[in-house]
This record gives structure tokens, sequence and C-alpha cells, in this order.
């Protein structure tokens, strides 16, 4: 560093301070020409295209805030967000429950099964979604799958498990199988961070393991558990890939609209309404917004952000 | 600390030019071929299509020609490429100079101005090899717009093994085939007759059309315009038909070209596979095929044997898109790479494609040519000739993707889900399909 010589003290400090801020911004100069280039200026130009209405007759031209309303009385965008909302109802829980009961049991067990466990579930989350949902859509097919055998064993028909009836909880058996485990590992590095001296404290106290994990540990990670729900709210509102990728073989089951996302995507490259597409995305980030913030806001008191 | 500074500006340029560095090598487009270019100083022209064994068609024609050179790849398959297609559209730039596209979308990207006019780079030169049904499909009042390739003229593929083990014998009018199925249930075998899949698509269409369909009645002379009617009488009739016989189990609705269905057809599951000309090719590539299977190939059932109705599932064409930069090239290549006998025997003999080019089409060497996969029948004589000749073209909507998967919720709903009857099925798709033609601005006649 150059040798500065009886200059003031405040002078110096503000100068190191703005070679730092400029050096700063130099090293992040790459990350945020790539990150204006492909989030920001993409977004502007979408955000641009869902105010203009094209039509396959009559062509392009501005209608402003009229698109969105029609986004927001389209049955098939509302058909598809009441979907994915019964679908994060009915899946965070059931991921959440798992992910916790797992974490707790693996918590409160040392063995080295234990750790072997933690490994066999967090496994479904490394493999990649689309591979895991081709997966299962050849494990459910009736003629490849293992369940005309399965159920033969007992005598029974298998269920088809692509049918109209059936296709919502085969998709919410891949979701949770697939991050049940993603979200185990972050509760249980929660719990890891808890002083153990509590739990003995608690054992003193009288209370037995059951009493430990409802009253000490749930409460504890609390924040952690919020932070799940928020990404699995958030992952759900978006729903597309493993619906997409069971569309090839089940496509009564599941119509090109079935979710807001899958709607977007055929309208615009199935039915080149591109205009109309970026609509109904800015619609459902409006919609993944409020339900996202409104969700942090009511549980302002466990979740741990100021 | 200057240099400090300057280092930091350093390695930002070198990988700010890194990283542009890395687009570029792949923004050219026509860089990358699969085939080879045999003259590099001539016109290339970049060429997007699907057909099995195209690389040797292609190989001939760069031979032959010193001026043009074609540069293709295969960009997918249908829908696939058409997605590809309609984005380079959106955007601007990235569609090649010619496309294969099916004879059913072509108006989906006319009404884009997406293809090119070909009556002014010589298409009337081209017009008498081809027959009349074949010309209507591809052009629009007095527009060309694509050059027809092949056809898919529809018969019937049947296991002469299965259906002689059950004795029952080939069906010829639908009647015959609806007792056929039940005979084949009565008799306790293990598949069914036939499969009628939810997204047929083009082939429920064309089963339709068999009844006297006529669904769109589209010019892109004035192409704000459009009649729609997909609930006629005839149509009702065949849906109601077929939802007779998947009520009673009678045939099978699994959804068409998944794996299931694929396995479905060789192992002997369906007896029958009412089938277009290119339905052989598309058997004899799949896995699995049973060595003891014999096929056969019939004309398909009609309604009334005394007024056989022709129609045809499928087929495709070359058409030049309108961000070619060489057009009167690219004109060329359509006309001319289908445009020769040597070419047509490799499509013939290795793509197993039906030609709708006359002079090969009416050849001794095509009606003779014994099919080895049907033990030696001359299918095109038999079947796939007589039901070309019959063909006189059809009219698409310039929204079909769309009109094809209402009609698919349709159907689902009445042979899968049975909550519905075929009449109120259609009258159903007619009107969210005038619905749909209204939004999108179009008027209907």
């Amino acid at each position: 560093m150059a040798t500065h010589t009886l200059t003031t003290p405040s002078r110096r400090r503000a100068t190191g301070h703005a070679r730092r801020q400029r050096v700063g911004w130099l090293f992040i100069t790459p990350f945020l020409v790539i990150f204006a280039a492909f989030l920001i200026f993409p977004l502007i130009y979408a955000f641009g295209m869902s105010l203009f209405s094209s039509t396959l007759a009559t062509g392009t031209k501005f209608v402003g805030a009229a698109n969105y309303l029609k986004a927001f009385t389209d049955p098939l965008f509302l058909g598809g967000l009441g979907r994915v909302a019964l679908y994060a109802v009915v899946m965070i829980p059931a991921q959440l429950l798992v992910a916790l009961v797992a974490a707790l049991v693996l918590d409160t067990l040392g063995t080295w099964l234990a750790k072997a466990s933690r490994l066999l579930i967090f496994a479904p989350y490394a493999i990649p979604v689309v591979i895991g949902a081709l997966m299962w859509s050849f494990l459910y097919s009736p003629r490849f799958g293992p369940a005309g055998t399965i159920f033969g064993l007992f005598g029974l028909d298998a269920p088809d498990f692509l049918a109209s009836s059936a296709i919502f909880g085969s998709l919410v058996n891949i979701v949770t199988w697939q991050w049940s485990g993603y979200y185990m590992i972050v509760i249980y590095a929660a719990l890891r961070s808890i002083d153990p001296s509590i739990y003995e404290a608690a054992r003193v106290d009288g209370a037995s393991g059951l009493q430990i994990a409802t009253r000490i540990k749930v409460p504890m990670i609390a924040s952690s558990m919020v932070m799940v729900i928020t990404f699995a709210l958030i992952g759900t509102l978006q729903f597309f890939t493993e619906p997409t990728v069971l569309r090839s073989i089940a496509s009564g089951a599941l119509p090109a609209e079935y979710t807001p996302n899958m709607y977007a995507y055929a309208l615009a490259f199935s039915y080149s309404q591109f205009n109309y597409a970026s609509t109904i995305a800015f619609s459902l980030a409006i919609v993944v917004f409020i339900g996202s913030f409104g969700f942090l806001f009511l549980t302002r008191k466990q979740n741990g952000l100021k | 600390m200057k240099n400090k500074v300057f280092a930091g500006l350093g390695i930002v340029a070198v990988a700010a030019a890194a990283l542009t560095g890395c687009s570029s090598a792949s923004g050219s487009a026509a860089a990358s071929c699969t085939n080879e270019i045999l003259k590099p100083d001539a016109t290339q022209v970049s060429v997007w299509a699907w057909y099995p064994s195209f690389e040797q068609v292609v190989d001939l024609f760069n031979q032959n020609h010193d001026d043009v050179q074609i540069c293709w790849t295969n960009a997918g398959q249908g829908n696939d490429e058409y997605t590809k297609f309609s984005t380079s559209i959106e955007s601007g730039s990235g569609a090649p100079d010619v496309i294969m596209l099916e004879s059913e979308v072509l108006s989906s990207f006319s009404i884009r101005n997406a293809l090119v006019d070909l009556s002014a780079y010589g298409a009337a030169d081209v017009k008498g090899n081809y027959t009349d049904g074949a010309w209507k499909d591809v052009s629009s009042g007095d527009a060309v717009y694509a050059i027809p390739v092949d056809g898919g003229p529809m018969g019937m593929l049947y296991r002469q093994d299965i259906l002689d083990t059950y004795g029952i014998a080939a069906p010829t009018t639908w009647a015959e085939f609806a007792d056929a199925a039940q005979k084949l249930k009565d008799a306790g075998a293990p598949g069914v007759l036939a499969n009628f899949p939810p997204n047929g698509r083009a082939f429920t269409q064309a089963l339709f059309a068999q009844a006297g369909s006529k669904p769109f009645t589209y010019d892109s002379a004035a192409p704000t315009d459009i009649g729609i009617d997909v609930n006629d009488q005839g149509s009702k009739d065949v849906l109601e038909y077929w939802q007779k016989l998947t009520s009673k189990g009678l045939v099978a609705t699994d959804e068409a070209f998944t794996a299931d269905y694929n396995t479905k057809l060789v192992d002997g599951t369906y007896a029958i596979y009412v089938a277009a000309a290119w339905g052989p090719g598309y058997l004899q590539g799949l896995e699995g095929t049973d060595d003891s299977a014999t096929w056969r190939a019939a004309p398909i059932p009609q309604w009334d044997p005394a007024k056989p109705v022709q129609v045809n599932w499928g087929g495709s064409t070359f058409a030049v898109t309108s961000q070619a930069k060489d057009k009167a090239a690219a004109a060329t290549v359509a006309k001319e790479v289908f445009g020769t006998e040597e070419a047509w025997k490799i499509g013939i003999e290795k793509a197993a494609l039906f030609p709708l080019w006359k002079p090969i089409l009416d050849s001794d060497y095509f009606r003779e040519l014994e099919s080895p996969f049907f033990g030696g029948q001359q299918i095109n004589k038999e079947v796939f000739l007589p039901a070309a000749a019959g063909y006189s073209g059809f009219t698409f909507s310039p929204f079909q993707n769309y009109a094809y998967d209402q009609l698919q919720q349709q159907v689902t709903a009445v042979t899968v889900d049975g909550s519905k009857d075929a009449s109120a099925a259609l009258d159903d798709l007619q009107s969210s399909l005038e619905q749909y033609a209204t939004e999108q601005g179009f008027t209907i006649k």
C-alpha cells in the first residue's frame, strides 16, 4: 500500500473505503453483466410483450392491462391455479412430515445405520427432476411397471396410476419422493445446531423422548421449517416438470393447461400466442409473490427474519 | 494500488472476451451440417427434415448440383420441430431456408407470413408431377406454399395369424369390423381387435372425413375468414360407433406413440392396425416384432361398400421459409430434392415413404413392389395406390394444434371417462373452436 504520511485519519479511512467499494464493483461486474443480460433484460422484454396482444388473424396491438384482466378471468388459468393450490395444501405437509420425522429420528439415533439412511433418503434429490419423473412414468406404466406383479401377488388388480382419478396421488408421490430428502437435510442441519445440554436439562426435568422432540426441538427449528415451507410453496405454485414429463404417456389425464406454468408453455410453443403466454407467466409470478410474502408475513414471529 | 485496479480490469476484460468467444462459436447456423458439403463455393441452403435415411438423398442432391448445396439437420420430429420453427418465426431469425412440414400445419405457418409463395419461383413447372389431391393440400387459392413429398393414404394392416386362430375374416366394412371385434372378445382372446387412441389427432380426423366431414373452410386469400363445422352428423356417427366399441371393451383406448402403444402394436395385443402408408415403415422400426407374426394389408373398411371413400393420414411437404436468404435457390432445393427417381428409390426402400411424385407413383416398379414385411404382398397395388388415387385433398385450420388438443379432450371425455356422449362432445368442440377463432380475430362464416 502506498505510504500516506500525516494525512488525517478520517480521510485515510474514507479513501480506503471508496477504493474497496470500487474494487468490489469491479469483481461483481462480470456477474452483473450476465445477470442483466439473461435475467433483467428478458424480464423487461417479456413484460413489454405481455402488454401487447397478438391474434392469429389480425396481428399485434397494444392493449396494456387488458391482457392481465383476461388472464385473471381466464377459466383455464384459474383452474390451473386452483389445482396447484390443492397440490400445495397436500404436498407441502406431506413433504414436511416425512422430512421432519426422518430428521428427528436420525438426530436422536447416532448409529451408522442412521448415517446410511440419511444418504439414502437424500439420494433422490441428487437425481435430475426429469430423470426421476421419467423413471416414475415407467414404474407407473401398466405394462412396464411392477404394479401388476406386486398387486397380482395379493390377487388384486393393479390400479391405473395414470388415470384422471389417480394422477393427483401419483404426482404427489413423485414430488414427495424427490424433495423430502432435501428438506430433511435442511431440518437436520438446524437440529444439529441446537445445544445438546438443553436436552439433558429436559431429561432431568422428566421429559420423554417424544416430548423433547415436539416441545423443544420443533419450536427451536421453526425458522428452518418456515424456510422449507416457503421454498416448497414457491416450487409447488410453479409446478411444471413432472406433469409435463408424465404428459407424454398420460395426455388424457393431464391436459396442456394442467398447471399455470404448463399453460404458459403450451400457449407459447403449441399455439404460438407468445404475448398472452408472457401475461400468464407474469400473472403466475404475481400470485407466487403474494403467496410467499403473505406466508412470510403470517409467520413473522417464527421465521427469524427482521 | 493502480496496478491492482488495472489487474482487476484486465481480468474482467479477459473474462468478457472469453465468454463472447464461447457464444460466437455456436452462433453461425450455416456452419453446422449433419451431411458433408461437397462443393464449398456453391450457395448453401439449410434444410430441416426428419425423414429416415434422408442423408443419402441429400448426398445424392449435392453430387448432382454444382450451384446449390444442401446443409441438412434433423431438428426434431413433428411438434418438436414446429416448436423450434415457431420460436424462430417470432424472434425473426434462426429458421432454416427449407423446412419439412406436414400438410396439416401449412396454414398455421402461412398465416404468420412465415412461408414463401412458390408460384413466383416456378411451382407451376412441377405441378403436373403431383396428383390433384396432393397439390390442393399445398395450395391456398392461387398461392402455393410447399412442394408435396409423401402422403399417407390409409389402409388396414392386420395380423393374419391372429385372425386365422379365431376364424375371423378380415373386415371390409365397419359393420363387419364391429362384429369381428365382438367375435374376438367372445372367443376369449387376450388382446383386442384394434386401438382407438384419444390423441389420434389426424387419424381421428381422417376417420371423420371418411364419413363426409369437412371440418374447416379456409383460404389464405381471405385470411381472416374461417368456416368451422366439426359437429356434423357424419363425425357424430363415427364417434358414436367407436364409443360403442370402447364402452364394451372391444377396442382399446391407449394413447398413440407411447412406449406402451408401440409394444402392443408388435406383440399382437392389437390384431388390426388401421394405418397410413407409412405405417409399415413405422412397424418395422419398432423393437420386439414377433418373428412368427404374419402381417397383411387390406383396404380400409368402408361405411357403404357401394360408395367407397378413401382418406389420408399425414404426409409431408417441403416449404421455403420467409427467412431464406436466397429464395430462388431454396425453391430449387424444395422442388428437386425429391424430384428424381434415384432419390425416390432411396425414399421408398430405405425410408418406407409413400411418394406423391407421379413419375414414380405411376411406375411399374412402385406398383409391383413386393413387401417382405408383408410376406411378399404387393401392398401398393392392392391397398395404397387405390387409396391415394381416390384422395381429393383436405383443408386444415390455421390453429390446428389447438383444434387437435380440444378434440383430444373431447374424445377422452367420451371414450376414456365415459362422461359425455358423442353428440354432446362434438357440439362442445364446435363451440370451443368457434370461441377460440373469435378471440383470435377470425370472422366465422
